[in-house]
C-alpha cells in the first residue's frame, strides 16, 4: 500500500511570538521549530500500517521554507521512505483551499491509496487540509481518527466524537484521514535510521510554480491575545511564592 | 431569501448546544449588519428539529429529510448542504465548531470553492460587513481573517463565542427543501456510536482539582502531583498530552474531548491553555496557573498566576500544605 503523510513544521508551544511590522506573520528568528504534534501520530500510524502489511511505501509531503528540512529528515529517520518538499518563502500562504490545491497536484501524480495528516496544525489551526485534499482527489475522508484497520478494498476507522463517545466507520479506499493525537506510541529515530535518512530522496518542488488558484482567505493581521480577567500575579523566591500560594488557598479560595 | 444561513447539528434528537450559540451569533451579527437569518435542519427527524427552531426570531427554518442522510456521513452531509447553499445562495453560512463540522464542512468549501473560516471567536463590523477573528499560534495570537471572491462564506464559531442565553425568541415559518442525493455518493458505512465505559472519577462534581499538563515533563514526576492532590483533598486531572503519553488514564482528561469541570479551585500546573483545554475548565471559580512561560495563554483566564518552575514549586507546596 502506498501511503502519503502530510508533515508540517511549526513553532513550539513555549515560543514567545512577536508579530512582523506588516502584521501578517510572526518574527521567526530565534524561535524553536518542531514537527506538529498530530502529524507525529499520523506518521507513526503510516509506519505501523506498512509494517503490519509487510509491504508498501510511506512518503511524506511538507510545505514550508528551507528550515523544514530538519523536520523532513526527522520523518525519514523514523522510517519514511522518501519525501517531497514543497518550498515556500515568506509571506506564507494562509488560505486552506490554495494550500490543499497545491498538495493535491503533488499527491495526484503519486496516486496513493491512503493520505494521512494530523488533524490540525497548532500554528494556523485550520484543521482543513486533509479533508480538502480528500474531497479534491475524490477520496473518502474522516477526521479525529483514533484507530485504523485495513480491510481489502476498505478501511475501517474509529472516530472520536464529543464527550467520550466514539464511532467506527468503514470507508472505501482511497481515503484521506486526519489523525487525532494519542492513537499510537510514536517511535524515536534510531541511530541507524538517522544514518540512512541522509541517503533518502527529498524532491523539491516550488509552491509558486504549483499555485493555480487565487487566495480566498488569508490572515490580514495578527495580534497578541488580550487578558479576559484580572490576574493577581504571585511573585518572589520559590519559598515566598509557596507561602503566598498557601495563603491564597486557605484564606482567599478557602479550600478547606 | 436569507443572508445568513445557520446549519443545525442534531444531537440525539435535539439542537446541539453550539448550534444554538451559532443562532445567537447570527441574530446579533444580522442585527448589526442588517442581514436576515435563516436556519437549516437536516437528517433524520429534521422536521421536528425545524419545529423546535421555529420558536427563534429568524426569517425562515428549512428542513431537509432524505433517506441517505438518516445516519451522518461526511459524504452525504457535505453533498447535501452544498446543494442547499447553492440553491439558497446566502452571504454567510454559520455553524458551531463541533467535531461533526470539522469532519464535513471543509468538503463543502472544496465543492463550492468558497472559504471556510473555522473556529471563529469574535467579529467586528465595519461598513455593515462583519470581519471575523480566530485564534492561532497555540492560542497565543488572534488573527483577523480576510476573504475575497463572490459567493457564500462559511464560518464556524468556537464554543462559547456567543451565549445561547441571548437567543431571541419569535416565530418563524418552516419550509421543506430537497436535494438530489444518489446512494452511490455515500462510500462510508457508519456503525453505532458508543461511549467508553466511564472509569474512575466524575471530575464534573469535584470541588478541588489539581491539573497537570505536559510541563510535568515525564511519567516519573506524576507521584509529585498525586501527593499534592492528596494533601489538599483534590482530584487529579490533566491535559490531553498527559493522557496521550500514557502517564494518566483517559478519565483524567479535561477539555473538549475530555470532561468539563467547574470546581472551586482549578490549579493548573504546566498547562499552556490551548482552546480545547480551556473550554473544559473555563467555568472554574478560581483558576490558579503555574507556568514557566509568562506568555502561556492560560494566564489570560487566571485569577492567580505564578511564573515559575512547577518541579521546584510542587514539592515545597505539598510540604507547606501538609504542615
Ligand atoms: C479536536 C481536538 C481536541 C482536543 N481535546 C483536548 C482536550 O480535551 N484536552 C486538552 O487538554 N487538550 C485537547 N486538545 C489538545 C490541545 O490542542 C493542546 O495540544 C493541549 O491542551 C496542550 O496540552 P498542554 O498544555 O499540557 O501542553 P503544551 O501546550 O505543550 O504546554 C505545556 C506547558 O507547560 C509549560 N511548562 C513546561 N515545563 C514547565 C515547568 N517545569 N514548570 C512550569 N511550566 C512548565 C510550558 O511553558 C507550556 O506552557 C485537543 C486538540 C484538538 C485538535
Amino acid at each position: 500500500m502506498k501511503i502519503c503523510v502530510l508533515v508540517k513544521q511549526i513553532p513550539g508551544s513555549e515560543a514567545t511570538f512577536n508579530v512582523t511590522p506588516d502584521g501578517r506573520w510572526i518574527q521567526e528568528s530565534g524561535l524553536p521549530f518542531e514537527m506538529n504534534e498530530s502529524d507525529i501520530y499520523a506518521l507513526e500510524e503510516a509506519l505501523q500500517i506498512r509494517e503490519k502489511m509487510g509491504e508498501g511505501e510511506v512518503f511524506v509531503v511538507t510545505l514550508g521554507p528551507d528550515r523544514c528540512q530538519k523536520t523532513i529528515r526527522e520523518a525519514l529517520a523514523k522510517g519514511a521512505d522518501r519525501a517531497i518538499h514543497i518550498k515556500e518563502e515568506a509571506p506564507f500562504c494562509t488560505d486552506p483551499l490554495t494550500i490543499a490545491s497545491v498538495f493535491t497536484q503533488v499527491i495526484r501524480e503519486e496516486n496513493p491509496e491512503l493520505v494521512l495528516s494530523g488533524l490540525q496544525s497548532d500554528d494556523l489551526g485550520f484543521g482543513q487540509t486533509g479533508v480538502l485534499i480528500g474531497e479534491m482527489l475524490g477520496m473518502t475522508t474522516a477526521t479525529l481518527v483514533v484507530a485504523t484497520e485495513i480491510q481489502d478494498e476498505d478501511i475501517r476507522v474509529k472516530r472520536e466524537l464529543e464527550a467520550g463517545w466514539f464511532q467506527w466507520q468503514t470507508m472505501k479506499l482511497p481515503a484521506s484521514l486526519a489523525i487525532q493525537s494519542g492513537l499510537n506510541t510514536p517511535r524515536y529515530p534510531s541511530l541507524r535510521g538517522i544514518m540512512t535518512a541522509r541517503k533518502k530522496e527529498i524532491k523539491d518542488v516550488s509552491f509558486n510554480d504549483l499555485r493555480n488558484v487565487d487566495f480566498l482567505q488569508s490572515f490580514k493581521k495578527l495580534s497578541i491575545q488580550h487578558a479576559e480577567k484580572h490576574t493577581e500575579m504571585i511573585e518572589g523566591s520559590v519559598d515566598e511564592i509557596v507561602s503566598k500560594l498557601v495563603n491564597v488557598f486557605k484564606n482567599e479560595i478557602r479550600i478547606n | 431569501m436569507m443572508d445568513i444561513l445557520v446549519v443545525l447539528e442534531n444531537k440525539s434528537g435535539s439542537i446541539h448546544r453550539m448550534s444554538l450559540e451559532a443562532i445567537s451569533g447570527a441574530q446579533q451579527i444580522g442585527e448589526e449588519c442588517g442581514l436576515s437569518v435563516g436556519i437549516l435542519a437536516l437528517g433524520e427527524n429534521a422536521s421536528a428539529l425545524a419545529a423546535d427552531a421555529s420558536q427563534y426570531s429568524v426569517e425562515e427554518v428549512l428542513y431537509l429529510e432524505n433517506e441517505n442522510l438518516n445516519s451522518y456521513t461526511a459524504d452525504g452531509y457535505s453533498a447535501a448542504v452544498a446543494q442547499v447553499i447553492s440553491a439558497e445562495n446566502p452571504h454567510y453560512v454559520f455553524f458551531g465548531h463541533t467535531y461533526q463540522i470539522r469532519d464535513y464542512v471543509p468538503r463543502i468549501s472544496a465543492k463550492l470553492k468558497r472559504p471556510f473560516l473555522n473556529d471563529v471567536v469574535s467579529y467586528t463590523v465595519d461598513g455593515g460587513k462583519p470581519t471575523f477573528y480566530k485564534q492561532s499560534f497555540n492560542s497565543k495570537l488572534v488573527s483577523e481573517l480576510q476573504t475575497s471572491g463572490d459567493g457564500p462564506v462559511l464560518v464556524s464559531f468556537q464554543s462559547a463565542a456567543y451565549s445561547s442565553e441571548n437567543i431571541q425568541n419569535g416565530s418563524a415559518s418552516t419550509r421543506s427543501v430537497n436535494v438530489d442525493l444518489d446512494a452511490s455518493v455515500i462510500k462510508t458505512t457508519p456503525e453505532e456510536p458508543f461511549q467508553k465505559e466511564a472509569g474512575g472519577v466524575d471530575l464534573s462534581k469535584a470541588d478541588l482539582i489539581v491539573s497537570i499538563g505536559r510541563g510535568i515533563g515525564k511519567e516519573e514526576n506524576i507521584p509529585l502531583v498525586q501527593e499534592l492532590a492528596k494533601v489538599i483533598g483534590a482530584e487529579l486531572a490533566s491535559s490531553r498530552p498527559v493522557v496521550d503519553s500514557g502517564w494518566l488514564p483517559s478519565h483524567h482528561q479535561v477539555g473538549s474531548s475530555g470532561q468539563t469541570v467547574a470546581p472551586k479551585l482549578y490549579l493548573a500546573l504546566g498547562i499552556s491553555g490551548a482552546i480545547q483545554h480551556v473550554v473544559g475548565m473555563k467555568g472554574s471559580k478560581n483558576i490558579v496557573v503555574i507556568n514557566k512561560d509568562p506568555d502561556a495563554p492560560l494566564f489570560e483566564i487566571a485569577d492567580y498566576g505564578v511564573v515559575g518552575d512547577i518541579l521546584e514549586i510542587i514539592p515545597k507546596l505539598t510540604e507547606a500544605l501538609n504542615g
